[in-house]
């Protein structure tokens, strides 16, 4: 009878509820799908209120710069406008905000540090009217040397982009444009180069990648009459953005009542605070709710990128194809706030080695502060970066050693029980080899197929697309395979939590369960899961998702595939304590009367309460009836991590390991170096898969994500000036549907022990595996190198 | 900023002699985005949509009159077989909700040099028909585009129909974008083969300040197919002919670095789409005129 | 400016329009739909796509103005007319097809929950067969892009009840979404177009 409800964080029941309709491993459909496809569901662009003020923010035109005097007097005096503030109208002695560093100010203070940082604020009557009143404030620069890369962040001259630092990194960086170092040292790579029969080195460009989620940031404040403000918002962690938001309003956090509005896509990108201070602030000073909504060219400047980073591999291996050693630096180019970039350093270094058994390496990353774009969290979160250019120094070495790309990686796969580079133990199923042997075993597309239409060549199926570049001429096909390891869940002794809260009632005779948490549904499908789990654990059909808000404890970010990990879990351990409420009840109520209340192992299945036998002891809702609801909020914690060692880099870090592979098939005209992905097959562990339709569809997302950025997504920022030159979806391409291929997916189901129902978090390794994959294709189709990504039509015909 | 809504042709003339800097609206697909990201703002905005003559069209003898405002969709619906070439860069244009909005007389009237459709007005030969209250003109195409983002209206004229060269032979449209579909030119090609004059006609877009024609390459192939005989046998062209073709339109471009593309891929990039059309636009008038000439040689 | 328009077969006025404003503006601000999104504003995603006298179009690059006097569908009344079309050979042009009350108050905000074992469902919700084949194939994640591709999709089926693969990616490739990588609204449109092949 170990049905506890005190199960230790992390550590599974061991009873576990028989299958109920609805429940986990069902492709149940979305609860909010109805609302999603009639247009009704209230996205945080679509909230209105009586009354309502526009807030306008007015950001910086260059990218560094004194600011020696602001004028807002003529935009202060347009009829409409009803406040325009500046740093000078900040309420409280918290002015900046930050994840981890409160470095960022809510508005310039006397400096910028990168174009499109927020100066002043507007609130009018009409959008116009505050962009008009944006337009009249008049700011005087005084334009100040920019630093854009490590060689001018790190030069003896170099301007420090944060001056009398006191931040827990920088007492260890060795220098202020540091925001922060981890080397990893393990073995001994000097001796084990003696051992490398060949040796490979290479240097690698990642570019800066853009989110590109597509419900611009927005969002609705409404001033309440205590003073406190409720801000309905499209954000990834509620509890994250109340505890930056509260101190620079001056206000206690349970006055700041927040509630998630519908999502239009995250992907990192709204991880970091964009309008809601400043709409808040606005609110409160006008006494009129306050509704911002960022245009796509200020969602560009509204959040934090992709690091683009620097990668610099030696990678050595014996001639039988074993390797040996591997060093490397990684240069992540942070931006001019810390953002999540200490986090990304490191994952980054810790999983550069990627999913292989290396003994001896010396590694080292680092976050530098620039006048770029501020730069964090982006699915794959550093883990991206690396997977590139590891990716393609085993297709190097494989080349060198003359052997088969995929069995030279399947050589060196690493499987449950091989030691990371960082000293922990890799505890649960790692099927690398595995994983890669199935895209390899997919039968290859057929080639050719734009002539399959018969007549004339189908340019739709060609390189180039509908813009007739090619009818055949000069297309080469090229395969390519990647495989990448991701961390899941909130790393380095982070007190990664979820709060669940579930009641159980009787409603019209009916038991109905009430699933309430602060998870953030981005798209996910979080919400489809959590009633999942509820149906599974409780044995009830009807579960109500209550909206995500405040009035719950945190849920955590939805990132880092964690959700369904953590907020799933949470949900799954509340439920077990409801149904023990619930079997309390029945032996208070029924125990005498049969003698299985007391000796039988109770589930609740089908609204009963049942032996695992399958004999119906009593009706839920009959055994709840004169009760009060059963209404229980617990939190949820996985397995303890620690932060890694300053030094050695060594620390049982990360809470689990995942793991995608990709083979991509490419055809390239090589002639014009356009580039037309044909298929793009994903081989992924999900542990469990708890709805089999959404994990089909994460991947596939992923997998897209990867593929943007092989090809053709890349935010450009001018080297001299700092400033993006294509902050807009003319100039910032992603794909269409034209532009995406078939995409496979063969997920495996290897259960973690660890993890609630054995579920491995699945959401970002795909996005990690398929852009080397990808060029890895290209390169063979055309024989180039390809050290950077996105690729260029330029780098494919030598015109750069 | 005030809304004109002309109910007619008269009444749009009228509106834009007394606004001048009234800027006309059709399909909005090039200034509603200027205005959407605050980057204009118009003292007048000129709505063309109720003006029935302007979403018109009609096939004659051997011109073509295309009202300004008749959307791609319709172009490639109807006109593909007098206008190939316009009708396939009607077809590379953004997405079909805006190929159901946008037309030619926007494109010309931006006269970005990276719009789809002056390569195929270019190389099929057009006139632009335009008009005021003072009255109407047609200016040659060649002589319609007069700088970056300038062309040669008047102040007070607007754009009504446009005048095109039916197809006599092949014609042919390309574009270079790194997407597969909805990008801006990073550069465009356009071919038109004229047996009844036996001539050719090229257009690029996006590899210059203004759209232009690849003069030396058109003189090169129009001599190099003349005293080789093609226009009669409609034998293979030879690859060095090919070659060479692609070669002088790459050097007719004058293309800048810009953040879709480098001047020296514009100029690489052109010279390959002109070869490639040359064989498709050959290879096409071979299998249709090219065989009865043949016969009738 | 005042304008008059027609939407989802209701006559609608908005009174004090700024010139430079969108329809896809008046129909989210001031007519209370703000089904069609606002993920570009400058024609590149087509999640504000809407039918504008029966053509697609995204409706952030039409001028309130130039609506004037003309019908619009937008994906709130999606399924009403595609069962007016349905029923009489061709889409709502009369007959009230949904539309309301002004904007997303917060406190209807607040009122999304999850209801039944799964959203088809719908409780006393009809929808299109692109709607449902959407939600069915898990073509919807975050569903920002989903109003628009559905209006775009319903077209596509409506001039080809059984497009190829390929045709329906290049009557998509105006739509973007970042979530799916468009594997399942591939599946969504080829299912609602059988469902559709299956009915007739």
């Amino acid at each position: 009878m170990a049905n506890t409800r005190t199960a230790p964080s992390g550590t599974p029941t061991n009873v576990s509820q028989k299958h109920n309709k609805g429940g986990i491993g069902e492709s149940t459909l979305r609860p909010d799908g109805t609302l999603k496809v009639t247009g009704e569901f209230a996205y945080s662009s679509d909230m209105w209120h009586e009354d309502m003020l526009w807030g306008q923010t007015l950001r910086s035109t260059v990218a560094h710069a004194e600011i020696a005097s602001i004028d807002i007097s003529e935009a202060l005096a347009m009829p409409g406008v009803y406040a325009v503030l500046t740093y000078d109208d900040l309420p409280a002695a918290m002015k900046n905000y930050g994840l981890e560093i409160q470095d960022t100010p809510v508005l310039a203070n006397g400096r910028v540090r990168h174009h499109g940082e927020p100066v002043a604020l507007v609130a009018a009557d009409h959008p116009e009217t505050a962009r008009r009143a944006a337009a009249k404030i008049k700011i005087d620069y005084r334009e100040l040397p920019v630093v854009t890369d490590e060689a001018s962040a790190l030069a003896p001259d170099a301007p420090l982009i944060h001056e009398g630092r006191d931040d827990h990194h920088a007492g260890h960086v060795p220098h202020p444009n540091i925001v922060h170092r981890q080397p990893i040292i393990r073995g001994n790579v000097e001796e084990a180069r003696k051992r490398a029969d060949v040796i490979v080195e290479g240097e690698y460009t990642f570019g800066m990648q853009d989110q590109a989620f597509l419900g611009p940031e927005s969002g609705l404040a409404v001033p309440s009459e205590d003073g406190g403000v409720d801000l309905y918002v499209a954000t990834q962690w509620l509890h994250s953005d109340l505890k930056q938001i509260a101190p620079v309003l001056g206000l206690p956090e349970e006055k700041v009542r927040m509630t998630l509005s519908g999502v239009g896509g995250a992907f990192g990108g709204r991880e970091d605070i964009s309008m809601q201070i400043h709409a808040c602030l606005l609110a409160l000073a006008t006494n009129k709710p306050v509704k911002i909504v960022y245009n796509r060219f200020e969602s560009f400047f509204g959040h934090v990128h992709r690091h683009p980073a620097k990668l610099y591999y030696e990678h050595g291996a014996t001639k039988d194809g074993k390797l040996t050693h591997m060093k490397c630096k990684i240069v992540l180019d942070g931006g001019a706030y810390a953002s999540a970039s200490p986090a990304v350093v490191g994952n980054a270094s810790s999983l550069s080695v990627g999913p292989y058994v290396v003994d001896d390496v010396d590694i080292e990353a680092i976050a530098l502060y620039t006048n770029n774009p501020p730069c964090g969290a982006m699915r794959g979160f550093g883990a991206v970066q690396a997977c590139f250019a590891y990716e393609a120094q085993m297709d190097k070495l494989a080349a060198k050693l003359g052997m088969d790309p995929v069995e030279f990686r399947q050589l060196n796969a690493m499987e449950q029980g091989t030691i990371m580079p960082t000293g922990q133990v890799v505890d649960s199923p790692a099927p690398v080899a595995e994983l890669l042997r199935r895209v390899k075993a997919r039968p290859l597309p057929p080639e050719r197929q734009w002539e399959s239409a018969g007549e004339g060549a189908d340019v739709r199926a060609l390189p180039g697309g509908l813009s007739n570049t090619t009818h055949g001429e000069g297309v080469v096909r090229g395969v390519g395979y990647a495989v990448g390891i991701k961390n899941v869940g909130f790393s380095e002794g982070f007190d990664d939590y979820s709060t669940a809260r579930v009641v159980l009632s009787v409603v019209n005779g009916e038991a109905v369960a009430m699933v309430h948490t602060a998870m953030a549904e981005v798209g996910q499908g979080g919400v489809t899961v959590h009633a999942q789990i509820a149906r599974t654990e409780l044995g009830v059909t009807n579960v109500t998702i209550h909206p995500a808000d405040t009035q719950v404890g945190s849920a955590g970010s939805t990132s880092a595939s964690r959700q369904t990990y953590m907020t799933g879990g949470a949900v799954k351990n509340t439920c077990e304590a409801v149904r023990e409420k619930v079997l309390e009840i029945g032996r208070r109520k029924n125990g005498s009367y049969h003698p299985a209340w007391a000796t039988a192992e109770l589930l609740l299945e089908g609204g009963k309460v049942v032996t695992d036998g399958g004999e119906v002891l009593a009706d839920i809702a009959e055994l709840l009836e004169g009760e009060d609801p059963i209404d229980i909020e617990l939190e949820f914690r996985h397995r303890p991590t620690v932060a890694f060692d300053l030094v050695t880099g060594q620390g049982d870090g990360h809470v689990q390991y995942t793991f995608a592979a990709h083979r991509a098939v490419v055809e390239v005209d090589t002639e014009l170096g356009l580039v037309k992905v044909v298929e793009l097959a994903c081989a992924q562990d999900v542990g469990k898969a708890l709805n089999p339709l959404s994990v089909v569809g994460q991947i596939q997302g992923g997998t897209t994500q990867g593929l943007g950025v092989a090809v053709m997504e890349e935010i450009i920022v001018d080297p001299k000036t700092a400033k993006v030159r294509n902050p807009s979806f003319t100039d910032y391409l992603i794909p269409t549907i034209l532009d995406t291929p078939t995409i496979p997916v063969d997920y495996l189901e290897l259960a973690d022990p660890n993890a609630p129902y054995g579920l491995r978090g699945l959401g970002e390794a795909p996005t990690l595996s398929s852009t080397p994959a990808v060029l890895a294709a290209i390169r063979q189709a055309t024989g180039l190198e390809l050290n950077k990504t996105p690729i260029r039509p330029e780098a494919l015909t030598g015109t750069l | 900023m005030d809304f004109l809504r002309p109910a007619s042709w008269e009444e749009a003339l009228a509106a834009k002699a007394e606004h001048p800097t009234a800027v006309p609206i059709a399909g909005g697909t090039d200034i509603m985005v200027e205005i959407n990201f605050d980057h204009r703002r118009p003292e007048y905005l000129l709505d063309l949509g109720r003006i029935e003559l302007l979403r018109e069209w009609e096939v004659g003898e051997e011109v073509t009159k295309l009202g300004a405002s008749v959307p791609y969709t319709q172009i490639i619906e109807n006109l593909r077989g007098t206008l190939p070439g316009l009708a396939l860069a009607s077809h590379t244009v953004a997405s079909p909700q805006i190929r159901n909005r946008g037309g030619v007389g926007g494109n010309l009237g931006c006269a970005s040099p990276a719009g789809d459709s002056h390569p195929a007005l270019l190389a099929a030969g057009a006139e632009v028909e335009v008009e005021s209250v003072r009255g109407s003109r047609l200016i040659p195409i060649d002589e319609f585009y007069t700088g970056v983002k300038r062309n040669a209206l008047a102040p007070d004229e607007l754009i009504k129909t446009v005048h095109i060269k039916n197809a006599t032979g092949p014609q042919q449209y390309s574009k270079v974008g790194t997407r597969n579909a909805m990008v801006i030119a990073v550069c465009g090609f356009g071919l038109a083969l004229h047996p009844d004059t036996r001539t050719v006609r090229t257009g690029i877009a996006s590899a210059a300040p203004t759209p232009i024609r690849a003069q030396a390459a058109e003189e090169f192939l129009n001599a190099a197919l003349e005293e080789g005989g093609f226009w009669e046998s409609g034998k293979v062209i030879t690859p060095s002919i090919a070659k060479q073709f692609g070669e002088l339109a790459s050097a007719a471009c004058n293309p800048i670095d810009d953040v879709r593309g480098t001047a020296k891929y514009r100029r690489h990039a052109v010279g390959i789409l002109a070869r490639r059309q040359l064989v498709w636009t050959w290879e096409q008038y071979r299998g249709t005129n090219g065989r009865s000439l043949e016969g009738a040689a | 400016m005042r304008v008059n328009f027609t939407v989802n077969g209701r006559p609608q006025q908005a009174d004090d329009v700024w010139e430079g404003e969108s329809l896809l503006y008046v129909l989210r601000e001031r007519l209370g739909l703000p089904g069609s999104k606002n993920a570009c504003e400058q024609g590149e995603c087509g999640s504000c796509t809407v039918r504008l006298d029966g053509v697609p179009v995204c409706s952030c690059l039409v001028a309130a103005g130039q609506a004037e006097g003309r019908d619009v569908v937008t994906v709130e009344g999606l399924a009403d007319f595609a069962k007016k079309r349905e029923e009489h050979g061709h889409g709502c042009g009369t007959g009230a097809c949904g539309g309301g009350a002004e904007g997303v108050s917060t406190d209807e905000a607040k009122q999304w929950s999850a209801k039944g074992t799964d959203s088809q469902t719908g409780e006393g919700v009809e929808l299109s067969p692109i709607q449902q084949a959407f939600i069915d194939a898990g073509a919807v994640q975050c569903g920002f892009c989903t109003p628009g591709l559905l209006v775009q999709a319903d077209a596509l089926l409506e001039s080809n009840p059984s497009p190829s693969d390929q045709d329906i990616r290049e009557a998509l490739s105006g739509n973007l979404c970042r979530c799916t990588g468009y594997e399942k609204i591939l599946d969504a449109v080829r299912l609602a177009a059988a469902r559709q092949g299956e009915a007739v």
